[in-house]
């Protein structure tokens, strides 16, 4: 969330899409209907479902699943022809002025620099700003230059009418205009607009695309930045948040810095890849202080043996061949080049797609490694459990160890939520049986293996003999210890650079923040980011001083949000260019004359005067946000809509270029194409989603929640219930080119028949919770049905829009 | 006068001011009139977070178990805390139901192992899955890792084992694992924000 959760309260207009806060966030949701109570607040629901969120909202529409960005994309047409955006912030914080290269182009689907052979756009030198003699970017304030960003984009999205919208979502024509007039109403500086979405979003071949055209909406409107504002991922695990931010992914190191390819050979040409200078005069572009953030966690992973000779153990970070996210993994775990697997907490079997491929996949493992508080099906994907997890036992050659671990109630330590709150919470009991805290077998795996090290050698030993670990209980770190390392400390006395006579920190203290960090191995950080929750003062993530002084739901002394307790991002935004808020009702932060301050801590330089001319979009080397996203999207620099890699219609409307149907830079692997199916055999387009009940699959283990929603079902509107003869509580079976699971039907109102591209298209709803094990009725589990592919950039699987039949059994 | 709790009840039914009664010195004794004992007011009270989905409402966890030797503290009651700014003491069905989370009888107690090829978990000690499982990695790590690529790059990955990491746990937990796991050179590592 760029935002907070009670920051919703300040909304005028909420958006509901991609996601069901009612149901799957209801303690969340409650802020909506708080700023509906206070705010005379809108809400506006788009789902391919009527959900429990459509059920409260004003004004609710239908939507094919996996055609958002086709309706997004309608909305920015909308808002550009009718002149319906926030022009002063538009023309000063974004890219609207850049000029882009005279060779960038698209055509019939596709954008320059595309490799038809690779399925990949893999010269993407076009996709830039030109570049004037100084280096900066060239602009044209008038925004008349046909390659300036502002005239790109509206040719881009002029192609986007209603009708077209309407023909390829399936929203009727006169409720996507009605959802557009209430979004175009927080177009003026007076009326702000939040975004709330969530997996209905993300998993999709295009979901990054289909995030990126939301923001692109909220820039047009000048909503971001400020107070009831902004993009907010509701995202689905408590610290889902926590470890993405501590960088628990297979490209990323803490604080979204990122581990070297195998082509990055040269420590400084590495640190100078990513800590890009300004791409327009005055702006700060913080990465720039990327070095200081990487040799700081160098040092507190190895300690002294991290020293400027060996560029901070430079060559003892893996270097990345290709990403190895969870799907690639499992191709090669399926192609048998894997031998071991560790799960902790995770339970893949369920959660990832094609179960049958990953059942083969798991039994060419030599050993699998389970560490989780409950019995999972991917521990016991070796057991024959019927028609359910039909596999032949004795054949299955991998030695599985299922390791007890503790729940919430048993241990301490910190989860940050959506909104990047890290809240402490404190251990109220002990846990069952043997079961030990990760901190604790983590600790144990990495000692006996140095012991293992030490005892025989092996091979490059170097990390694993070095690795710093000055825990005072080595074979358990506590997580006091631990947070205080993600903090950072500094190893020599800090001298204020601007007085050298004064010393800003001693050696061993606790750092207050990520500025006080530097590249010369005097200081040691986990996760810069973090920087500033354990501070000499103590722990600032357990802070419980709920106090809203200024009535906006901002709770500044209540835990700790990163980056620096700012609670909302970009904040820099919600005052013009020259200092002033928008509006004076929704104050965030303002220049006093002499440095910026106000409700929050300011996004920004502090004493960076407003004539500066710096953007608040301090990250971005261009100062200001990207509506042309350069070269950093695999499908390119503006979201386009593709179809779902399984399509109901079998055509692209935008286009009639066959490369061009769904996203010409997804991945698929060569022996997945058997497995997609196709309209002819797989009429209906099904979708996934969770149940206000039950969360993912852990709790039908739990007592209560297996009574409430006790046995597998799937939703299916009326019209399809009518031409296939299934009446409400019968049994059914929905079938994929993978799979089929069987559960009884719940015929609804809630799902309806749309009418798309000159023909009918069902949908069929199916709700994810059951499995092989549990206390509710044993159950399919319902990623058997889903497609192998992944999001082209971040591979997140597609589980939200695939094919199925449906028969009554 | 001696008054039984349920008799005292019964004279104001009867119309009597209860007030002028105990001011004639008819009260009830003291343990007899108590209300019944709250049951929380015994417990320890702890300040948690709601493991579930990213609103991570403000739990109370009330255990009962004082710390003394031979007692094990045990949680008995969970409810929002109403002095969280998020959820301000609510809880949704989920929330609601985290004691049967903690005692679900799907709860793992022991380490325990299924052998190649049988069907069925065996318990052993801790000190076995360690010494079992390391002994996998080592041997896997020293026959599989690639230290220089086939351009003679230095690249020290670990390709051959895989770490899933879980999204539930806490932040110090996932730091951790990330220290460990990087550090043998593993790149098949990710959790559930990929999916």
């Amino acid at each position: 969330m760029t935002n907070t959760w009670s920051d919703i309260k300040n909304a005028d207009v909420v958006l509901i899409m991609g996601g069901n806060a009612a149901e799957a966030h209801p303690c969340g949701f409650k802020w909506v209907i708080e700023a509906k109570k206070l705010n005379k607040a809108k809400l506006v629901v788009v789902d391919p479902r009527f959900t429990r969120s459509a059920a409260v909202a004003d004004y609710y529409a239908p939507i094919r699943t996996g055609t958002d960005i086709a309706f997004l994309g309608g909305v920015i047409n909308y808002l550009l022809t009718n002149d319906k955006i926030q022009h002063e912030y538009v023309k000063a914080y974004t890219d609207f002025t850049f000029l882009v290269d005279e060779r960038f182009a698209f055509e019939n689907g596709l954008y320059s620099g595309y490799n038809a052979d690779k399925r990949a756009y893999d010269d993407r030198s076009s996709w830039q700003y030109q570049r004037g003699e100084d280096g900066y970017v060239v602009t044209d304030p008038t925004m008349q230059d046909p390659r300036c960003v502002y005239q790109l984009l509206k040719k881009h999205y002029s192609r986007y009418t209603p009708d077209v919208v309407s023909n390829i979502c399936g929203t009727p024509e006169d409720q996507f205009l009605k959802v557009c007039e209430y979004i175009a109403s927080t177009s003026g500086t007076d009326r702000v607009m939040t975004i709330m979405y969530a997996l209905g979003w993300t998993q999709h071949s295009q979901g990054s695309q289909i995030i990126r055209t939301g923001a692109m909406v909220q820039l047009l409107l000048g909503n971001i930045g400020v107070k009831g504002g902004g993009m907010n991922a509701l995202r689905g695990h408590s610290n889902i948040q926590g470890l993405t931010d501590l960088g628990l992914m297979t490209n990323l190191l803490p604080g979204y810095m990122t581990l070297p390819g195998e082509r990055e050979t040269d420590y400084g040409a590495y640190i100078a890849r990513r800590a890009p200078k300004p791409m327009r005069p005055n702006q700060m572009s913080y990465w720039q202080n990327y070095e200081k953030f990487h040799v700081s966690l160098m040092k507190s992973w190895y300690g002294k043996a991290a020293t400027a000779e060996n560029n901070w153990c430079f060559d003892w970070l893996p270097k990345l061949d290709k990403p190895h996210d969870i799907l690639q993994v499992f191709e090669d775990m399926y192609n048998g080049k894997l031998n071991g697997y560790f799960c902790q907490g995770f339970n893949p079997l369920a959660a990832f797609p094609n179960k049958s491929k990953l059942n083969v996949a798991l039994a060419k493992l030599k050993y699998l490694v389970i560490m989780d508080p409950l019995a999972t099906e991917t521990s016991e994907f070796w057991k024959n459990y019927g028609d359910l997890n039909n596999v032949d036992t004795a054949s299955i050659q991998t030695t599985v160890f299922r390791l007890p671990t503790t729940c919430f109630a048993e241990e301490s330590g910190s989860l940050v939520n959506s909104a990047r709150w890290l809240q402490w919470h404190w251990k109220g009991a002990e846990p069952p049986g043997e079961a030990k805290p990760d901190t604790e077998i983590m600790g144990s795996l990495h000692l006996h293996l140095r012991e293992l090290y030490e005892k025989e050698g092996g091979t490059f030993p170097d990390p694993i003999l070095n690795l710093d670990w000055p825990y005072k209980r080595p074979h358990e770190p506590s997580s006091e210890e631990l947070a205080m390392e993600f903090n950072g400390k500094a190893l020599v006395d800090l001298v204020d650079p601007a007085d050298p006579t004064k010393i800003i920190r001693k050696a061993g203290e606790q750092l207050d923040g990520f500025a006080q960090l530097r590249a010369d191995g005097s200081t040691a950080c986990g996760c810069w980011i973090y920087a500033g929750c354990w501070t000499q003062a103590g722990n600032q993530m357990a802070r419980r001083d709920n106090a809203d002084p200024y009535g906006d739901g901002q709770t500044q002394k209540w835990a700790w949000a990163w980056p620096a307790n700012r609670r909302i991002l970009y904040n820099r935004a919600s005052a013009d260019p020259s200092g002033k808020p928008w509006d004076s009702r929704r104050r965030l932060v303002w220049w006093n004359g002499k440095q910026w301050g106000g409700d929050d801590v300011p996004d920004f330089a502090p004493a960076s005067a407003p004539e500066v001319g710096m953007g608040p979009f301090i990250m971005n080397p261009e100062g200001i946000a990207r509506f042309f996203a350069r070269d950093m999207m695999a499908e390119g620099p503006f979201p386009e809509h593709y179809e779902p890699t399984e399509t109901p219609i079998g055509v692209n409307p935008m286009n009639d270029n066959p490369a061009a149907v769904y996203n010409p830079a997804a991945r698929i692997f060569k022996g997945d194409l058997p497995n997609f199916g196709t309209s002819a055999e797989f009429p209906y387009a099904a979708t996934t989603y969770r149940l206000t009940e039950h969360f993912h699959y852990w709790t039908k283990h739990v007592n209560i929640n297996a009574v409430l929603q006790p046995e597998q079902f799937v939703e299916i509107g009326e019209g399809l219930a009518h031409e296939k003869g299934i009446a409400n509580g019968d049994r059914v079976q929905v079938s994929s080119k993978r799979g089929y699971i069987r559960a009884v039907a719940l015929v609804t109102k809630r799902i309806r028949a749309l009418k798309v591209n000159g023909q009918t298209v069902h949908q069929v709803g199916i709700p994810i919770h059951w499995g092989f094990m549990g206390q509710a009725k044993a159950g399919y589990i319902a990623n058997t049905l889903a497609p192998f592919v992944g999001d082209a950039n971040t591979q997140t699987p597609e589980s939200k829009s695939f094919l199925v039949n449906i028969e009554k059994v | 006068m001696n008054v039984s709790r349920r008799g005292f009840f019964k004279v104001c039914a009867a119309g009597m001011s209860g007030s002028s009664l105990v001011a004639m010195g008819f009260a009830p004794t003291a343990a007899l009139a108590e209300v019944r004992q709250f049951k929380l007011a015994h417990t320890t009270e702890t300040r948690n977070t709601c493991p579930y989905c990213s609103v991570s409402c403000g739990l109370l966890v009330y255990s009962v178990g004082d710390g003394a030797k031979n007692t094990k503290a045990k949680v008995i009651h969970i409810e929002g805390d109403p002095d969280h700014p998020v959820n301000r003491g609510t809880l949704c069905p989920k929330g609601a139901g985290l004691l049967d989370f903690i005692s679900s009888p799907a709860r793992l107690k022991y380490p325990e192992v299924r052998e190649a090829g049988t069907n069925e978990w065996k318990r052993i000690s801790w000190d076995e899955a360690y010494a079992r499982i390391t002994r996998l990695m080592k041997d896997d790590r020293d026959a599989n890792f690639i230290e220089k690529n086939a351009d003679g790059v230095t690249v020290n990955r670990w390709l051959s084992t895989g770490f899933l990491a879980a999204s539930a746990s806490p932040s110090e937990a996932g730091y951790i694992t990330h220290k460990v796991v990087r550090n043998l050179g593993m790149l098949a590592f990710d959790n559930q924000a990929r999916v």
